[in-house]
């Protein structure tokens, strides 16, 4: 068999498969932080607890409803967005004005009230949700098991990720939004309401972490905790991209991803550190991060 | 008559002493307190086999003893260790020194039950562990302030690894929780496999807590050959790689070596049928355990009771049983001398059913291999398991010789 640094192609194949899945996941949450921080200079602390709350509640609308996974896909980022929504207008929005790190402890708290209320309602073993019929199954590619629905894991995930970077960067709406960012005042003169497009960026970034959640629900249980196990990670992939990069955070996903599937493969105990290791690294060589600009 | 200020205050003054000293002589009098500290995981991947149930569970017990306690009161505190020996080790100190507990119970997590451990032998306390599987705990890091009431990593290995050893799985690969439990589970369940004449193909340690995805370890464990998937973890970790190893339609026999009722909840009976696994409570195993449940499952309905929680019932039942014999004065003087006396009475309650402690302070009850139950079998929700095979008192824990407790030697 093939062998690349002594170790055999077929299980570093099907390793670096399984990491470009966690990559997706990255990449989609780091996506949305991204537009959180590029477009609204806030530090979205509460990015992993609104992931959670989007496999909540995609599993709150099967069960108590009967609403299945595919309009959940739709409707469950709908509703935490509109929380996003809300939480923006309320709270964040006062903050606009103050330092960075008065919206990280804001955002930091309501992560923890989330996170609390849900573990004080359904516990921490988490809620079984299933696979859907139409994703059940896996093909054998040789090298490895491929269940179907990771497959269509990494495809959905990539391909709203690109979407999300061509609309920001190759639209009339993206090209506002940027400008708006820039320099407010000026957007305002134009007649574009500049309050309500923030709001709704903050939506939409908060529908991008749902959205994860709810793709994340049939492969991990639904876990009050599943959004703090992965925020860390998400931000240390934002920081190697760049802060506020959206193409960076896209493609620093799924390279962590990557990076940590090999590492599992060869040095299982480092895999908890392998991406804060990189991390310092490049924030000691390029402290703007790998896509970052220089300000 | 003109009242000054300096008057009136001298007055409220002397009014507030007078009446204040006989409620201070009448607190002499009072009662001693014993207090009762739960200490466990209340946020974090071992919420639900321990946290408010098992504290729940421990207020049963002193409410049932309550006629029975001889001129003492118990109280019930509870505390998150979040998992973080430090944190446990400094609200052990904190309970200690500050709060007057007299026992911590629960404390699952073996890196946290080793520091509150010595903890409690060095403030002269009782550690009473519901909770951490490590068998170092009653070990080469037992002392004589600690009792090890319903499981450890030996007896786990022994019960659902040794039926399936005796099933023909006898080559293994381990998926395992990178610290003290872990390891430990994983050690004792190689002896046995070794001594069987198996051997162990590999291996894979992920970081704890904090990891999710299991799939590499399973791939791993695949082309390793193996026939057996041994999982040295818990909680959260132990659903997540089951239901992954389903998914990647692993071909292994799965053995879960640390599975509770609500892991089998979490996964449901789809996934989880005909896992094997090892309790030393199960609520539906005979009148006693059915009574016990009944009573307590109105206050924890989405949580029925598993060995962990019916252990903080039977450990703190016992506890009280102690002080009785040996008075509360003595009692309140040293946690030694209440750890002598538990270990020199019988132990009796509905949970358990009759038992002992050994010296090193493992209590000794038979521990039961469950298989678990097809979907079309179960009556509904917590009708989980069917008995296997019970393993009797003697036979289920790590003889006394073989534990290298150091003041046994002595």
């Amino acid at each position: 068999m093939l062998m690349v640094l002594g170790y055999n192609i077929g299980p570093l194949l099907a390793q670096g498969m399984l990491g470009l899945i966690n990559g997706a996941f990255y990449a989609l949450l780091s996506l949305g932080l991204a537009v959180i921080f590029g477009l609204l200079n806030i530090i979205n602390f509460a990015h992993g607890a609104l992931f959670m709350l989007g496999a909540v509640v995609s599993w709150m609308l099967l069960n108590w409803i009967g609403i299945g996974y595919w309009p959940s896909l739709i409707i469950a980022p709908l509703i935490v967005g509109a929380f996003g929504v809300l939480l923006e207008k309320v709270f964040i929005s006062k903050l606009y004005k103050l330092d960075h790190l008065y919206g990280l402890l804001l955002t930091f708290g309501v992560a923890l009230i989330v996170e609390g209320l849900a573990r004080n309602q359904f516990g921490s073993s988490g809620m079984a949700y299933a696979v859907p019929d139409s994703l059940r199954g896996a093909t054998k590619l040789g090298f490895m098991i491929m269940p179907t629905y990771r497959a269509w894991v990494v495809v959905a995930s990539f391909v709203v990720c690109i979407s999300t970077w061509l609309i920001l960067e190759k639209t009339p709406i993206g090209a506002t939004l940027r400008a708006a960012t820039e320099n407010a005042a000026l957007v305002q003169s134009f007649g574009v309401n500049v309050p309500r497009l923030v709001t709704l960026t903050y939506g939409a970034g908060v529908a991008l972490a749902a959205f994860a959640g709810v793709m994340a629900a049939p492969v991990y249980s639904v876990n009050p905790n599943m959004g703090s196990n992965v925020i860390i990670v998400v931000f240390a992939v934002v920081v190697i991209g760049g802060m506020g990069s959206i193409l960076g955070s896209i493609l620093t996903g799924f390279g962590l991803g990557l990076l940590e599937g090999f590492t599992k493969y060869i040095y299982p105990e480092g895999s908890g550190v392998v991406v804060f290791v990189l991390m310092i690294i490049v924030l000691l060589l390029r402290p703007a991060g790998l896509f970052g600009k220089v300000s | 008559m003109e009242i000054s200020r300096r008057k009136l205050l001298g007055t409220v003054t002397t009014a507030a002493a007078t009446t204040a000293l006989p409620m201070s002589r009448a607190r002499a009098q009072a009662k001693p307190v014993f207090k009762l500290g739960v200490l466990n995981d209340q946020s974090g991947p071992y919420r639900d086999t321990g946290g408010i149930t098992s504290v729940i569970c421990t207020k049963q017990a002193v409410e049932e003893f309550s006629s029975l306690m001889q001129g003492y009161t118990v109280e019930v505190v509870t505390a998150d260790h979040q998992n973080k020996p430090d944190v446990g080790a400094s609200i052990a100190r904190q309970w200690f020194d500050r709060d007057g507990v007299d026992a911590i119970l629960d404390v699952p997590n073996s890196g946290v039950a080793l520091a509150v451990s010595a903890v409690a032998k060095e403030k002269n306390k009782v550690h009473l562990n519901t909770g951490a599987a490590t068998s170092d705990l009653t070990g080469v890091q037992c002392n004589e302030n600690f009792i090890s009431w319903n499981y450890d990593t030996w007896m786990l290995a022994q019960s659902t690894g040794g039926a399936t050893v005796k099933a023909g799985g006898d080559t293994w690969f381990f998926i395992t929780a990178d610290y003290a439990f872990g390891h430990k589970l994983e050690g004792d369940t190689t002896a046995l496999i070794k001594s069987a004449k198996g051997s162990v193909k590999g291996s894979a340690s992920y970081p704890f807590p904090g990891t999710t995805d299991f799939s590499s370890f399973l791939l791993q464990a695949q082309s390793s050959g193996a026939k057996v998937l041994g999982l040295a973890n818990a909680g959260g970790d132990t659903i997540n790689s089951i239901k992954q190893a389903k998914e990647f339609g692993l071909t292994m026999d799965i053995a879960a070596l640390l599975m509770f009722i609500s892991d089998v909840k979490a996964l449901t009976l789809e996934v989880a049928q005909g896992l094997h696994l090892t309790e030393s409570f199960y609520w539906d195993l005979n009148d006693g355990t059915r009574a016990f449940t009944n009573r307590v499952k109105s206050k924890t309905p989405d949580n029925w009771p598993n060995m962990s929680h019916a252990g903080c019932y039977s450990g703190s039942l016992h506890f009280m049983k102690a002080i009785n014999k040996i008075g509360a004065t003595a009692a309140k003087a040293s946690g030694k001398a209440i750890v002598e006396a538990m270990k020199s009475l019988p132990t009796e309650d509905d949970a358990f059913g009759k038992g002992s402690i050994r010296q090193d302070g493992r209590s000794l009850f038979p521990s039961y291999l469950f298989q678990v139950k097809k979907p079309s079998e179960s009556k509904g929700t917590w009708d989980y398991y069917k008995l296997v095979q019970t393993t009797p008192a003697e036979q289920a824990w790590r003889p006394l010789k073989d534990g290298g407790c150091p003041f046994i030697k002595a």
